[in-house]
């Protein structure tokens, strides 16, 4: 592949605490290019501290160390804290969980929309309105005056969550992080949501990094997975093949999987084996 | 289906929120009835009003019309402490279910003591035992167990009064994928052993296809359907609706 948008090499997020340190990333390294990258794995293997650690919205006594993150060729973590502000939202956006803690809940739409693009840009105030309408468009939003006149609890999850990726998506990143942003829908929301991510996307040739517990909805959406386990890459796959995944612990997350077509009497319980956590981790640099 | 008095019966069950204009109808005109020893599943999206159905069997939701039976016998506006040794109810989020602040033991203890049981002390450990925890869990907090223990603490807490029908509410869903192949298996080890019957609402139709017989799919408050584990797997829905959820689901 040419140059990857993203390159992270040797990743580590490391916490201090009362019993020595915990490391929640242990030297992970992959690429991203124009791509959509999915990280999945349990709660506590470390994929949204990845995704944080890019951003370095890590908050001490939390430490990020690596050999380096390029952002196109610049090395994140040497930059200072206000030309990182110029990075986040601009050049890289994340999506959240939950649109509910995500979005100001005493501010409209409208005028969220409107400050998150100003910041980043000298549009004029109505320059910046039509702008925010043609967004919420994009993203399937009916009646985007009234929704920008609307505060968020008037708002379904649904369309929280396509008023976030609005927001993200105006001042036109290079890549978008998305953390889980379809767990708190509804399954038959949760692909619209994804449709219109997917969308976008590929229209504007971003790259995406989507990180989430759900295997079957990641090998659906996406080109090639990182799988994490106890703050590790122990497979990197394309998503399409995830199902012949070799892995132990891939392959026990699969299994643990209840099927429709395939009826049993009782799940397989995932084993854990202790040296899955100490093996070193894979790349997933291409 | 044999003659006996079926486990739980709906009829015509309505529920509803607020007064006048506020007013709103979270289920309408619900039917159903579960067998004994039957496992039955509501699917549907949020706010379809599955959860409302469970709440108001358990009386969480006081403004209720129609008629639900227990084994037969008509539910009383004020539920006697019998009822409650009959039905038990497992909440999803088995870190908002639980006192922070009282260990398993007192827990579970304050249970048997409500339910006028004697013998605490071997009931506690046998509870235990029963949800596959063992005796080092008894003494511990909340907030020393992982998602998945708290849940069996849960489940533990909901077999106490040995009820015969038990009410889960999204299980799982607050769980990874290999936590829940556990819940999942000890919930069937429970019904197989006890002769529990289960009725359990969930989102996740493969979920649902693993634990249960037949199911009700519910859209804006009424049941569309009843469907059998065999017209599920089979994809046999005849309602649009349903044949839309198990399309965006699979």
């Amino acid at each position: 592949m040419a140059d990857p948008l993203l390159d992270v090499e040797d990743l580590w997020v490391r916490f201090p605490s009362r019993h020595g340190t915990f490391d929640a990333v242990r030297g992970v390294s992959f690429t991203l290019g124009r791509e959509r990258l999915g990280i999945v794995g349990e709660s506590g293997s470390g994929k949204s501290m990845t995704g944080r650690a890019i951003l370095r919205l890590i908050r001490p006594p939390g430490q990020v160390e690596a050999k380096h993150v390029l952002l196109d060729g610049e090395n994140l973590l040497e930059k200072s804290e206000r030309d990182m502000r110029a990075v986040r939202g601009q050049r890289i956006s994340m999506v959240m969980q939950d649109p509910k803690f995500s979005l100001n809940p005493v501010m409209t739409i409208g005028a969220q929309i409107i400050e998150a693009y100003r910041l980043h840009s000298k549009a004029s105030k109505s320059a910046a309105y039509t702008k925010a309408i043609e967004m919420l468009e994009a993203v399937s939003i009916r009646d985007p005056e009234r929704v920008m006149r609307a505060y968020p609890h008037e708002m379904s999850g649904g369309m929280g969550q396509r008023i976030m990726i609005a927001m993200m998506l105006i001042p036109n990143p290079e890549i978008l992080i998305a953390d889980e942003p379809t767990s708190a829908l509804d399954v038959s929301v949760q692909r619209q949501v994804l449709d219109i991510m997917d969308k976008l996307v590929k229209e504007r040739g971003m790259g995406l990094i989507f990180i989430s517990h759900d295997l079957n909805l990641v090998a659906d959406f996406c080109d090639r997975v990182l799988i994490m386990y106890s703050g590790r890459i122990v497979e990197v796959c394309d998503a399409d093949k995830l199902q012949e995944a070799k892995h132990p612990y891939t392959r026990g997350l699969l299994n643990s999987l209840p099927h429709l077509d395939a009826p049993r009497e009782r799940l397989d319980v995932l084993k854990r084996e202790d040296e899955w956590a100490l093996a070193p981790s894979v790349s997933g640099r291409i | 289906m044999s003659g006996a008095t079926p486990m739980l019966e709906v009829e015509n069950l309505d529920v509803w929120f607020g007064l006048g204009r506020d007013r709103v109808d979270a289920v309408k005109s619900a039917s159903f009835s579960v067998e004994q020893g039957e496992s039955f599943g509501l699917v549907g999206e949020s706010g379809s009003g599955k959860s409302t159905i469970l709440r108001a069997i358990t009386g969480l939701a006081p403004d209720w019309s129609g008629s639900l039976k227990v084994a037969g016998e008509p539910i009383p506006r004020k539920r006697p402490k019998s009822f409650f040794k009959k039905v038990q109810m497992v909440f999803q989020d088995p870190y908002a279910s639980l006192h922070p602040r009282q260990s398993v033991d007192r827990v579970l203890g304050e249970t048997l003591r409500l339910h006028g049981f004697s013998n605490i002390d071997n009931r506690v450990k046998r509870l235990l035992d029963d949800v596959g925890l063992g005796q080092a869990f008894r003494f511990r907090y909340p907030h020393q167990l992982s998602g998945g223990q708290r849940q069996r603490v849960a489940i533990a807490r909901a077999l106490a009064p040995e009820p015969k029908l038990l009410l889960l509410d999204e299980p799982t869903s607050a769980l990874d994928v290999s936590v829940q192949a556990e819940i999942l298996n000890l919930l069937a080890d429970l019904r197989a052993e006890h002769g529990l019957t289960y009725l359990m609402v969930s989102h996740d139709l493969s979920v649902v296809g693993h634990m249960c017989n037949r199911l009700a799919v519910m859209k804006d408050g009424e049941i569309v359907e009843i469907l059998s584990v065999e017209d599920l797997r089979t994809r046999n829905a005849r309602h649009e609706y349903s044949r839309h959820l198990l399309d965006a689901s699979l």
